[in-house]
């Protein structure tokens, strides 16, 4: 049981990462992991579907999906739209898209041919159990040391201004557009990713796949946030894996013990809808006590004062 | 250095509520010089310096830095060439990031590479100059910025926008936020900072005590317009009572504000 929660806290860990760049580093609210997300499942499956080789299927997966994020970040700079209208747009296009990737159908099983999971299985011979988990735990350790790095490179820092206070990043003479639109597209490859791996992991790729992800790697990020508080990126980027253990363990708990208190598999999207809504309230009264701070309470007396 | 030629800045442009906020306004200021801006609301000081940053786009004429026109570059591209400080002390600084990180920030201008942000070269470096404000910050590298004090926070813009030597600082009512005690110890490192490193530099404000005393050089704006413009003897010799004088006559009457400032 235990191994299975992490098996899919890990897979969905790389998803939240995506959801925490755009939500949380950009403070870029995005929906296009609900293409994205599925894009790479299909990209993958599709893929090794046809014989290439899955380390390759998994970067096409990344690829893909940062693609898509691209073009969100695109039309969001174009348009000066909302995000959101420029990640819905994006996530209804890429449905279509996501069905001509599979061929046409719906649904592409991988039980025939699941070379990711072969790998997965074969990790730790001695402990066949853990053997996925331990498989899955290496690949979110490079994911997040790639991460870590990244954000302590100068466009990974400038990255994390921007969602802050952009007029600091356009003050240190960096464009703001591309780095947010980088940003975004790294934001959906990591959700590709995921996908890629959850289609593995599942054994099919489905176009339904990316039907409630962002809740639901909000809602782990914001489990996160309570288990652990830093200002630290490095521990961010870690808390955001443990939220989505810790997620996938309360989902978990509602599927196999729900029934005591009437509660159905069906009833755990409200329950991600809850976590989401209490994690937008605690972000709300964050920012209310930085703003009732001495300092910003000074400025903004001025300003009113100067208008 | 930095010259304004003809420059002309219109709000709303193309509607029935089109304004010119800046009007066919030409300015040198050589390198080394520091002139304080004054004028009443509305005058077009922050506009002009808008022109001069690049968050606004001039209607007609030109904005040379160093010899060349800029006018035409996106601001993040200016913002290697113009340090800017504003009001707010929030405007300057990155909260909820390290007071290292947004040191390492302000001290690349220009485009990011997949390099290290931080070397421990330049951390010290940093350092260095932290410890240079006198207020202890050098000791508070890893703490976010929004646990700074307003002063705290306007002296780490003040240093963002100034250590790496732009062609023209603009400051822009950079202590009008701030309490006397901080906006006197802002002010000083202001008078360091340009006199130390040469700067070029351009100071809006509306304390005529500190647009008397600081600087090289005094200009008056009005109605989008400079209308009058002081330097040498003239400017040394400037009281206050002097300068008041010359801005009711520019504006033909007073305002009870004016009290209040004075006060």
């Amino acid at each position: 049981m235990i191994e299975a929660i992490l098996v899919e806290g890990l897979i969905y860990a790389v998803l939240a990462l995506g959801v925490f760049i755009s939500f949380r580093v950009l403070d870029f609210p995005d929906l296009t992991a609900e293409g994205a997300f599925p894009l790479g499942a299909a990209a993958a499956a599709a893929l090794i579907g046809a014989g290439a080789h899955p380390a390759l299927a998994v970067l096409a997966a990344f690829a893909a999906a940062a693609l898509a994020g691209a073009a969100t970040g695109a039309i969001y700079a174009a348009f000066k739209v909302p995000s959101l209208l420029a990640g819905i747009v994006i996530m209804t296009g890429l449905w279509s898209v996501n069905l001509r990737v599979l061929g046409g159908r719906a649904n592409l099983p991988l039980i025939a041919n699941n070379p990711i999971m072969d790998a997965a299985y074969a990790t730790l011979p001695a402990l066949p159990e853990w053997s996925a988990a331990l498989f899955f735990a290496l690949v979110v350790a490079l994911v997040l040391a790639l991460l870590v790095w990244f954000f302590s490179t100068e466009a990974g820092i400038a990255m994390g201004a921007l969602g802050d206070n952009e007029a600091v990043v356009i003050a240190a003479g960096a464009n703001p557009v591309s780095l947010r639109t980088a940003g975004v597209a790294l934001s959906g490859g990591l959700c590709g990713l995921s996908g890629a791996l959850a289609a593995s992991y599942q054994g099919f790729a489905d176009v339904n796949f990316g039907s409630g992800v962002v809740a639901a790697g909000l809602a782990s990020v914001m489990v996160g946030e309570l288990m652990l508080k830093s200002n630290r990126i490095g521990l961010q980027i870690v808390r955001v894996v443990l939220g989505s253990i810790m997620f996938r363990g309360l989902m978990f708990a509602g599927r196999s013990y729900g029934y005591l208190i009437g509660m159905t598999p069906n009833d755990l999207r409200f329950v991600t809808a809850l976590l989401v809504i209490g994690a937008i309230a605690l972000g709300r009264v964050r920012k209310k006590r930085r703003i009732s701070s001495p300092a910003a309470a000074l400025a903004g007396a001025a300003q009113g004062g100067a208008a | 250095m930095i010259a304004l030629e003809s420059l002309s800045v219109l709000f709303n442009p193309g509607t029935p509520d089109e304004r010119a906020a800046i009007k066919d306004l030409s300015i040198s200021v050589p390198r080394g010089q520091w002139v304080s801006l004054i004028g009443s609301n509305g005058a077009g000081k922050t506009t002009l310096f808008n022109a001069i940053a690049g968050s606004v786009s001039p209607a007609a004429g030109r904005v040379i830095i160093d010899g060349l026109d800029r006018s035409r570059d996106a601001e993040y591209l200016r913002a290697r060439f113009v340090g800017r400080v504003r009001q707010d002390p929030g405007g300057g600084t990155a909260p909820d990031m390290t007071v290292m990180d947004n040191l390492a920030l302000a001290s690349r201008k220009g485009a990011r590479r997949l390099l290290p942000a931080k070397p421990r070269a330049l951390k010290l470096l940093l350092k260095e100059r932290l410890a240079e404000l006198g207020m202890g910050l050098e000791e508070r590298c890893d703490e976010n910025v929004s646990r700074l004090s307003g002063g705290q926070r306007q002296a780490l813009a003040l240093l963002m926008a100034a250590f790496t030597k732009p062609a023209v600082l603009l400051l822009d009512e950079h202590t009008a936020a701030l309490d006397p005690r901080n906006a006197d110890i802002v002010m000083e490192l202001t008078r360091r900072f340009v006199r130390g490193y040469g700067l070029t530099a351009m100071m809006v404000t509306h304390d005529m005590r500190r647009a008397a005393a600081e600087g090289d050089r005094l200009i008056m704006m009005h109605e989008g317009q400079i209308v009058a413009d002081l330097s040498g003897q003239e400017k040394k010799g400037l009281s206050v009572e002097g300068l008041v004088r010359l801005f009711k006559e520019v504006r033909g009457h007073e305002y009870a504000e004016d009290r209040d400032l004075l006060s």
